[in-house]
């Protein structure tokens, strides 16, 4: 590959966020927003072509890139193969909606959330393209600065909180993942993870290794118990923060899963997988019920993320064909409708200020558009066919039932606790009786708002009746990734 | 031996020219601008004399000074230092009155002093660098003589460091007792060998140095002194000595210590452990800026002593880029100190830095790249610094002390945050005047854009340090 197609993509909202920071025009945000616009509409179409011209039927990695970097022994790779590249693509869809949803929703200080927005992008990228452990990190952590200051900055009153909480809950899971990362380095000479899929680790480092990334993939999942962060981050964040959070933010957890855990401690992955699918269980059934009692919208929607969250993870550790794919498709999935499901509480939060469901009942009458899109995207929440949310849980309950049908029953309640928050959620705001006037003076969804809205609807309904496109992708990677694995399985981490 | 003077060259260069312009400063009233400048003007000379000289090893005087790579690396990191943090603090010297001839004269014999220090090769020359050293620190500390916290801070700084000295004193003379020389080379030697009593001495040398570099648990005089003495001398405390202190423990490790490694490694791994962790948690609540960083700078000399805690080449590399990324950036730290002015007053306080991003948003942002990088949060550079020495930790197996230090940096995240959280999430209360102190904005400006780009060329310090070990 001659043209460095990835590093562009890394880096070209980057540079775009510099051009914002050096246009001093103070007086209107048009040009900032034009170019922050344009910028992320340019990496979309790219990651789009990098998707086009991927070639399915190999495993590779693909569009390598690679550059000495720290002291000759860690080489700055990147690379991309048919799981990555559906986050990355996911990641340059959400960020140009975001930038749209902010034009409604921030008043104050447009240029620098823009610039957030935009470095934010860069480092989430880079998360998904990079093929080095320490480039990983380097972007898995950089990305807490950005989203620090967007909750802080422009979120609400107990912002300051909330923003302390994450970046303090990620930093400490994290340490123990760079701890883990050296000393895979000296033990097998490189953090290059191709090479190290190559070397193997040995056995008895597996465990307490799994342990130090999984210590920091759980609390980015979030897995219960160290999921509490993410409700309050959501809460107090502005819209386009809650919806970077639980589209993209919360799916690198599962994609460091699949690209670390499991292909570089498949011994410890198998040891390990009680432990998961009880957490796992947890999370869907308890913060399911917890979703329930939430008077609060996005608080509803940050616990059914967890419990949404508790079938990917499930997915992934069933180790079969079904499970994985349906694990990367429930997040693919469940980063389009969760982001939807925001930018629809930011839209009527930017109305009337207030995200209590109390406050609001009866919107149909007043809000047609917008109540038909909430409704679609309330369904796609609790998995109804025809939508993408159904695939994802099917095909991972299906994966759950070749290996353990305690646990796939227990996960089965999790569907039906999902459609009575839900569609209680839906009966309370959307349906009612109107006891607040000030509803009835709404205005519906502007021009704005049905572009992004409508785009990511569309989105959801076709992968729900044709989910070939993201399958077909998946498809040579996952059975490579399972291939790996069980290969290693039966040599016992041998060579 | 007239021949090889030229080993010593800056040293004599430095000498004469801080005797010249003392001349000058007697001679010449209000002659506090010709002199600073010149100090300026020499130290740059000193830095061309020293690039123009060899790296290559040798000794003069009965083997009791060194030129090496090592030495030149640490004299030009000194140099160059001092250089900014002198220049960026030209305005507060001006307006805090203390614009006295002596200042630059006396900051430049403490170099002289560190110079001494890091190219000694003999105890009683390292010691009297060490005193000329301290001596200038101790006027310096004190140098607003009229404030009663700087001279508080002064004779606390005197009192405690002398007792340090006699400390380290004391172990020197141990030493000489137990191997009969006071060159470096033979004391390692002779320590070779079974010899309990030179252990002794270790400790007492040991803990003379860890009260230079303001380690666990000698640390006490570092929070009062650097709140009372004028934040340009803080500045100056916080960077320079540091360098030097650090210079001279790695240089004790790597040569007259360096057959009884076994017994130095607990020491230095026990107060590594004891400043990260004091250096955490003690700033949490602290209200003042200039306290806080020096908090920060116990918990930062504790990740460099991670370093050198691991007794071999690598870990000493690393704690050296440790330090030179630390120096960038304190450098840029107490440089935006020197913004905080209001109607003549320089603000100190974390609260005063309330919502300064509203108004001040350059100034906001540059505060933000700082200590997001002290904090080491990655792609910033003190991430790398931290990275380079927890990888030359985990070498050794050094488990704990890297999962401990790394803990730390969780706790010390927080109050960096919470400086953060002041700039940018509280609202806005003093709008400071507009200051024209360019040299200032420059080692800001130099100072971030080194910690933002360091990540696409990570290697460049470490091609440089991995020289001064080759020999």
């Amino acid at each position: 590959m001659d043209f460095p197609i990835l590093s562009t993509l890394i880096f070209l909202p980057l540079v775009s966020s510099l051009f914002i920071f050096i246009s001093r025009g103070q007086k209107n945000n048009n040009s900032a927003i034009y170019i922050s616009l344009f910028s992320s509409l340019a990496t979309f179409i790219l990651s789009l072509f990098v998707w086009y011209s991927m070639d399915y039927a190999s495993a590779d990695f693909q569009f390598l890139e690679e550059q000495s970097w720290i002291n000759d022994f860690i080489k700055f790779k990147l690379g991309v193969d048919g799981i990555s590249i559906l986050f990355i693509v996911l990641t340059t869809l959400i960020t140009p909606i975001c930038i749209i949803s902010c034009i409604n929703s921030v008043k104050d200080r447009v240029k620098e959330f823009l610039i957030a927005i935009l470095i934010l992008e860069t480092f989430m990228i880079g998360v998904f393209c990079s093929l080095d452990l320490v480039v990983f990190y380097l972007f898995f952590e950089a990305g807490l600065i950005p989203m620090f200051l967007i909750i802080g900055v422009w979120g609400g009153p107990r912002r300051v909180y909330s923003a302390f909480k994450f970046f303090l809950f990620t930093l400490l899971g994290s340490v123990l993942m760079l701890v883990a990362i050296i000393a895979i380095y000296w033990i097998t000479g490189t953090t290059d993870v191709t090479q190290i899929y190559e070397i193997k680790i040995p056995k008895e480092y597996q465990n307490l290794l799994w342990l130090a990334f999984f210590s920091s993939f759980a609390v980015k999942m979030p897995m219960w118990p160290v999921h509490t962060w993410l409700p309050d981050a959501h809460v107090e964040a502005p819209t386009a923060g809650s919806v970077i959070l639980a589209a993209i933010l919360l799916k690198m957890a599962g994609y460091g899963f699949l690209r670390f855990s499991l292909p570089m401690f498949p011994l410890a992955s198998e040891f390990f997988t009680p432990l998961i699918f009880t957490l796992s269980i947890i999370a869907i059934i308890y913060t399911s019920l917890v979703a329930l009692m939430q008077e609060d919208m996005k608080k509803l929607i940050a616990y059914s993320s967890v419990a949404h969250m508790g079938y990917v993870t499930l997915g992934i550790f069933t180790f079969t064909k079904q499970g994985i794919e349906g694990s990367v498709f429930q997040m693919i999935s469940h980063g389009l409708i969760s982001a939807a499901l925001f930018l629809c509480v930011g839209v009527v939060y930017d109305r009337l200020h207030s995200r209590m469901i109390s406050t609001y009942g009866g919107l149909v009458n007043y809000l047609p558009k917008y109540s038909f899109l909430f409704i679609v995207f309330a369904l796609a929440g609790l998995g109804l066919p025809g939508t993408s949310g159904f695939l994802g849980e099917f095909l991972v309950l299906t994966g759950t039932f070749q290996k353990n049908y305690l646990v796939a029953m227990l996960a089965t309640f999790g569907v039906v606790l999902g459609a009575a928050y839900m569609l209680w959620l839906t009966k309370r705001v959307i349906f009612g009786v109107t006891k607040n006037d000030q509803i009835k003076n709404l205005k519906d969804v502007n021009k704005s708002e049905i572009i992004m809205l409508g785009i990511l609807a569309l989105l959801v309904i076709f992968f729900g009746f044709y989910p070939v496109p993201l399958m077909e992708t998946l498809n040579v990677s996952v059975d490579n990734l399972i291939n790996n694995y069980e290969t290693a399985i039966q040599t016992n981490g041998l060579n | 031996m007239i021949n090889n003077l030229n080993i010593l060259l800056p040293e004599i260069f430095l000498t004469l020219s801080i005797f010249s312009i003392l001349m000058i400063g007697v001679f010449i009233k209000n002659s506090f601008n010709l002199i600073f400048n010149l100090t300026s003007l020499i130290i740059l000379l000193t830095i061309a004399i020293i690039l123009n000289g060899s790296n290559n090893i040798e000794k003069i005087f009965l083997e009791s000074f060194t030129r090496d790579a090592f030495s030149n690396f640490f004299k030009i990191l000194i140099l160059i230092s001092s250089l900014f943090v002198l220049n960026s603090s030209k305005n507060f010297i001006l307006d805090n009155k203390l614009a006295k001839f002596e200042y630059p004269i006396i900051i430049l014999l403490s170099i002289l002093g560190m110079f001494f220090m890091v190219s000694s090769n003999d105890i009683i020359l390292f010691y009297l660098g060490l005193e000329l050293q301290s001596l200038s620190l101790y006027i310096l500390a004190s140098i607003d003589r009229d404030n009663l916290k700087s001279s508080e801070s002064g004779i606390k700084y005197f009192v405690l460091s002398a007792l340090s000295s006699g400390l380290l004193l004391y172990g020197c003379s141990l030493l000489y007792g137990f191997t009969g020389s006071t060159n470096f080379d033979l004391i390692a030697n002779e320590l070779g060998k079974e010899n309990t009593g030179a252990v002794f001495a270790m400790v007492f040398i040991l803990v003379g140095l860890a009260f230079k570099v303001s380690a666990v648990p000698f640390h006490m005089w570092t929070p009062d002194v650097y709140e009372g003495a004028p934040t340009s001398i803080t500045s100056y405390f916080a960077v320079v000595p540091k360098v030097a202190g650090l210079a001279v423990l790695i240089k004790f490790m790597l040569i007259p210590f360096s057959k009884i490694l076994m017994e130095w490694q607990t020491i230095i791994i026990f107060i590594s452990i004891a400043s990260m962790i004091l250096g955490a948690v003690a700033a949490i609540g602290q209200k003042n800026v200039k306290r806080l960083l020096a908090y920060s700078s116990i918990g930062h000399i504790g990740y460099a002593l991670a370093g050198v805690a691991t007794g071999v080449i690598s870990g000493y590399e690393s704690a050296i880029v440790y330090i030179s990324i630390y120096v960038v950036m304190n450098i840029g730290a107490f440089s935006c100190l020197y913004l905080l002015k209001k109607d003549g007053e320089y603000k100190e306080n974390i609260s005063d830095l309330s919502g300064i991003s509203k108004k001040h948003p350059m100034l906001a942002i540059s505060f933000l790249v700082i200590l997001f990088s002290l904090a080491g949060i990655p792609p910033l550079g003190g991430f790398f610094a931290k990275f380079y020495v927890f990888t030359a930790v985990v070498e050794q197996k050094m488990y704990a002390l890297a999962i401990i230090g790394l803990l730390t940096t969780v706790i010390s995240a927080f109050y960096y945050l919470k400086i953060i959280k002041t700039i940018y999430f509280d609202d806005s209360v003093i709008s400071f005047d507009v200051t024209k102190n360019k040299f200032a904005q420059l080692s800001i400006f130099i100072s971030c854009s080194i910690l933002l780009t360091f990540f696409l060329y990570p290697s460049v310090l470490n091609n440089v340090v991995v020289t001064l070990f080759l020999n």
